[in-house]
């Protein structure tokens, strides 16, 4: 039997295949389930029987066969084959029906047992697969594995080699160390020992030098004298003075009165320095303010609080222009007003100009799409929707012109049509006339629409055109005087420091500075008529004034600009002048294009000024 | 320019009278006094010996000789020939001697610097000053000569005494922390005293004249130190020079330093002008415009030079020190402020060749001459900002903002520019060379109007 199991006889594996097919219409019981699980082992058997089933039974031996099947049968549970006895005696007969149950049966069994056995290979088979590619796996993995600790024992080997080469590093440097520990030492020994030797040797020379000394000098050595003709007169034409308590003190005065002097020499100096730096900053001030008070003359900016602060400050300066004397007082609470004035603008400057630098980047991000501002490209798109619409509007005018006329002429041509019609045709014209009153007005409507957009677009242009202008001049404006200030400013202070020990080119170049702007003043009129004056010249600069001062300006460092109205040399009568011309001069350093603007904040100085010199 | 003739010299003893009107020189132990314009002789003087030290005293009357190796000073009067005077130091020796700035008194320093005797021309008063120290630059006067500071060496410690030169009075004695001065100076204000250590420590301090301690100045220690140092002639600016090739600009306010200016081998900076001397091949001079005078001395032999702007990354010529000898040949070693304060000429010991030109509004390098041979020496006009340079060949080289020439020399034979020294005016340059000096003239109107700025004097 256990032989019977491993052979597979193909040609009954297809044969068996074929009775399954035949017998496929055979719904499979959950009984017959169980019992194909119950007799798998004996499906093997089954087929063997099938094939010497001639050898089994024979003509002789049927009823033994069917008996033996019967018992068989019976022990596997089939219904028996005979026929129910009555009676004990009587010898049972073969119940076929119950045999052909029972084939039909067996035959099931035998076709699902098929199915399973089928099932089972091919498990087996996958199964089989499936180990392969375990053992597969199993053997690459433990490949890895051994790589891997060979991998790790090199790295462990390099591990302990680099700890090794570490070790000894750090021996070398603790060596390296104790060496220079040492060195150090050594030197730190030698050192004092050579002060120590030094001193000694110092100290024995130095008794050789007292006694060479005592040797030289008492020795009423007669070669030291001076031989002289006769003696001269002191270069100061006095004579020397005995030598007593009071010329020590007279000495000390003077050392003093020296370093007093000295020390005076330069506070002035320091005064002065301070004096032009506060100039700076209240000029830097002033142009601030000048830069900043003219954006909230501007039609379309909005209204933001930092043009009231600034307007505030206008206010508040052109108090302080009246008291200027107090900027000469280096007083505390004056210098923390300016700065702390000075730094407001400033910040308010820098806010601005982030602003204006924020909207630049919107402007260029989302083109002119700004809440208040139609783009052009809308623009255009309606201007053109309408125009089509006034087109369609038009045809239909037309077309109904056209069948008004047709009508109106049908109606002439038939009378009795038109009299017949009358009654309707009045009430049709009134309501034609009606519409068409109606149409017109629309098409004015339509009209005036269309203008009005072309119009709107026109000035949007033009305003768009103004505004980038505007914001260009701006900021090229503020970036100019910005970097000017840093310039002016450092400048200056540097020069100043630098030079005021020995001005001669100061000096020079101040001389050298009204040779340059006199035909312009001249050519602004009278000095004295100062009125005249402050109006005429933020007009008055031509460009080649503005060149001529720049280059002045470009020569000489910027500092002279100042230099020349120090209080001490300004008369009075020509402040003003000196004053203006200041400014001017500062102001036209900007590229000569924004001149009208500069001539704007001029304006607002010189009136400043000219308030200043009135009394 | 014009060239003088040739007159004979030696130990490059010429002087100019400090009123500008004769010049001093010595040929071994005569002393000749000549007209500075027309160079002839007012006085001829003959000392004792041969001459190793001559000097004018402050009023142009007086003019010492000192013979060291005899212990000998003679004085001699240019207003009175016959006037004589001899100071003899006996055996105590003589070191070194000067003038005291009223030129009516004589610091004869003593070997060994035993003492300094101050010997009066107007009574037979001797002072005695003991304990100086001997050192690079111990003695400093005033430039208003009211005050002499000196150093000293007592008790192994360094001192400064500060002296009153009208009557010789101590007026303040104080010691300073150093280990071993080297040198002091007085800003020219008079009323600041720089004093620096030796070449081991790099130690500035300044004194108030009243002996008060304003600040202490240390860039690095553990290195060789202070090699030169510098007043700015405005007294705002002190250049300290090290052997580190940097020269530190203090300030006059904090006493902190403003810049650090270091003397790179290789300048690659489009900013600066590099001048670099080449041999003439063609006649024209770099800068020719600015001295149109030289047209007259343009046809010279082959041996001249001219300058050429180099292109930028230049490298200069780098000398390596040796390391194992004294007084290495690094670090910055001359320095000189322009007389209107606007440059500063410095020479780095290991880039012998160059001299480089800052600018004091800037603080940045202005322009470096690189010469042919190493530079032996160089001086600003006292007048305007230009520096004349001289390398011991036959050429003086003359510097303006204007631009820089080359200039040969005339005369037979070699005549090798080992030294120099501006007239007062700033009109003319003694040249001296080992046994002759010539005088160079530099006075034109085409000079006048290319360095017109100060043009008041004639």
């Amino acid at each position: 039997m256990g032989d019977w199991m491993t052979v597979t006889d193909p040609a009954l594996s297809s044969e068996s295949k074929i009775t399954s097919q035949y017998t496929s219409e055979t719904k499979m019981s959950p009984s017959s389930l169980y019992s194909q699980q119950v007799l798998c082992s004996s499906i093997p058997l089954s087929k063997n029987v099938h094939s010497f089933f001639s050898a089994f039974c024979t003509e002789e031996n049927i009823e033994q066969s069917i008996s033996y099947l019967d018992q068989e049968l019976t022990t596997f549970g089939f219904p028996s084959l005979y026929e129910d006895s009555k009676g004990k005696e009587t010898k049972r007969g073969l119940n076929v029906v119950a045999v052909l149950n029972c084939m039909n049966e067996l035959l099931i069994l035998q076709r699902k047992n098929l199915l399973a056995q089928e099932n089972v290979e091919t498990q087996n088979l996958k199964l089989g697969s499936d180990m392969g590619h375990l053992q597969n796996c199993y053997a690459k993995l433990k490949e890895q594995l051994e790589t891997s600790r060979r991998e790790m024992s090199g790295l462990q080997e390099r591990d302990r080699q680099l700890q090794c080469k570490n070790r000894n590093l750090h021996q070398l440097l603790k060596n390296e160390k104790d060496e220079v520990q040492k060195l150090q030492n050594i030197i730190a020994s030698r050192a004092t020992q050579y002060n120590h030797d030094m001193k000694r040797k110092e100290r024995e020379y130095n008794k050789l030098k007292e006694r060479l000394h005592q040797l030289v000098m008492n020795k009423k050595d007669k070669k030291i004298a001076m031989e002289i003709l006769n003696y001269v007169g002191r270069a100061d034409g006095k004579r020397g003075s005995w030598r007593t308590d009071k010329t020590e003190a007279r000495n000390e005065d003077e050392m003093y009165t020296i370093l007093l002097s000295d020390y005076e020499y330069r506070q002035k100096q320091i005064l002065m320095e301070n004096a032009e730096l506060k100039k700076v900053l209240q000029q830097m001030k002033k142009e601030m303010i000048s830069l900043l008070s003219p954006q909230k003359q501007r039609p379309r900016e909005r209204t933001d609080d930092n043009t009231g602060t600034a307007l505030s400050d206008v206010e508040e300066d052109a108090g302080e222009m009246n008291r200027e004397s107090i900027w000469d007082l280096s007083c505390e609470t004056v210098r923390e007003q300016l700065t702390n004035s000075i730094r407001k603008q400033w910040r308010i400057l820098k806010s601005h100009v982030e602003k204006l630098d924020n909207q630049v980047s919107k402007v260029h991000l989302e083109g002119v799409n700004d809440e208040d501002v139609i783009s052009r490209q809308d623009h255009e798109q309606e201007t053109e929707k309408l125009e089509v619409e006034i087109q369609q509007c038009k045809e239909m005018i037309k077309t109904q012109q056209q069948l008004l006329q047709q009508q109106l002429a049908t109606a002439c041509d038939d009378d009795t049509s038109s009299l017949l019609r009358d009654c309707y045709l009045l009430e049709e014209k009134e309501r034609l006339k009606e519409e068409w009153s109606l149409l017109k007005e629309q098409k004015k409507n339509f009209e005036k629409e269309r203008r009005s957009f072309i119009e709107a677009a026109i000035r949007l242009g033009l305003e768009r055109k103004a505004f980038e202008e505007e914001r260009a001049i701006w900021l090229k404006q503020q970036f100019l005087s910005m970097t000017n200030f840093d310039l002016q400013n450092s400048e200056n202070v540097k020069l100043f420091s630098a030079f005021s020990g020995s001005s001669d080119r100061d000096n020079h170049t101040v001389h050298s500075r009204p040779r340059a702007r006199k035909p312009h003043s001249v050519a602004n009129g009278s000095p004295n008529c100062t009125s005249k004056l402050t109006k005429s010249l933020p007009a008055s600069p031509s460009t080649s004034d503005f060149c001529q001062t720049r280059s002045c300006v470009s020569e000489h460092s910027s500092s002279i600009n100042i230099l020349n109205i120090t209080p001490e040399e300004t008369k009075p009568n020509q402040v003003g002048r000196e004053c203006t011309n200041l400014k001017w001069s500062v102001a036209s350093r900007p590229a000569s294009q924004e001149g009208c603007y500069n001539g704007r904040s001029l304006t607002y100085a010189n009136s400043h000024i000219h308030k200043d010199n009135l009394p | 320019m014009n060239f003088s003739e040739v007159f004979k010299l030696s130990g490059l003893l010429c002087k100019f009278s400090p009123n500008g009107k004769y010049l001093a020189s010595c040929v071994q132990y005569r002393l000749v006094v000549r007209d500075v314009h027309t160079l002839q002789i007012v006085q001829l003087y003959t000392c004792l010996d041969q001459i190793q030290h001559a000097e004018w005293s402050a009023d142009s009357l007086f003019i010492l000789c000192a013979m060291y190796k005899r212990g000998l000073v003679q004085v001699w009067s240019l207003e009175q020939p016959e006037w004589h005077c001899k100071i003899d130091e006996g055996s105590a020796g003589l070191v070194a001697s000067c003038w005291s700035p009223d030129g009516r008194h004589i610091l004869n320093t003593t070997e060994f610097h035993l003492r300094i005797t101050v010997w009066s021309l107007c009574t037979k008063s001797v002072s005695y000053i003991k304990y100086p120290k001997a050192c690079q630059q111990g003695i400093s006067f005033t430039r208003d000569g009211r005050y002499m500071a000196l150093a000293e060496r007592r008790d192994c410690r360094d001192h400064v005494s500060v002296f009153v030169c009208s009557d010789w009075q101590l007026l303040r004695h104080f010691d300073t922390d150093t280990q071993d001065l080297a040198g002091l100076e007085w800003a020219p204000n008079g009323c600041v005293l720089a004093v620096w250590d030796s070449c081991l420590e790099y130690k500035i301090l300044l004194y108030s004249l009243d002996g008060r301690l304003l600040s202490t100045y240390c860039a690095y220690e553990w290195s060789l130190g202070i090699k030169s140092v510098d007043w700015s002639p405005s007294s705002q600016f002190l250049a300290i020079g090290s052997y580190d090739g940097k020269v530190r600009i203090l300030n006059h306010v904090t006493w902190k330093m403003i810049t650090e200016f270091g003397h790179l081998a290789t300048i690659n900076n489009p900013k600066i002008v590099v001048y670099k001397e080449a041999e003439k091949s063609s006649r024209l001079a770099l800068g020719y415009n600015s001295f149109p005078q030289l047209r007259a001395i343009g046809t010279l032999p082959s041996a001249e030079s001219k300058y050429e702007i180099a292109s930028m990354p230049v490298s200069l010529q780098i000398l390596k020190p040796v390391a194992d000898r004294a007084n290495p040949k690094i670090g910055v070693g001359t320095m000189a402020f322009s007389s209107d304060n606007y440059f500063l000429a410095t020479k780095n010991d290991n880039v012998p060749n160059a001299v480089w030109i800052w600018d004091v509004q800037k603080m940045r390098l202005f322009v470096v001459l690189e010469q042919l041979s190493p530079v032996r020496s160089f001086q600003w006009d006292p007048q305007q900002p230009r520096l004349a340079i001289c390398t011991g060949s036959s050429k003086v080289y003359l510097w303006s903002p204007a631009g820089c020439v080359s200039v040969q020399v005339p005369g037979e034979g070699d005549f090798q520019v080992l030294s120099l020294c501006w007239h007062l005016n700033g009109d003319s340059i003694a040249l001296l060379s080992k046994d002759h000096f010539c005088l160079c003239f530099l006075e034109t109107e085409g000079v006048r109007t290319t360095f017109g700025q100060l043009g008041d004097h004639t």
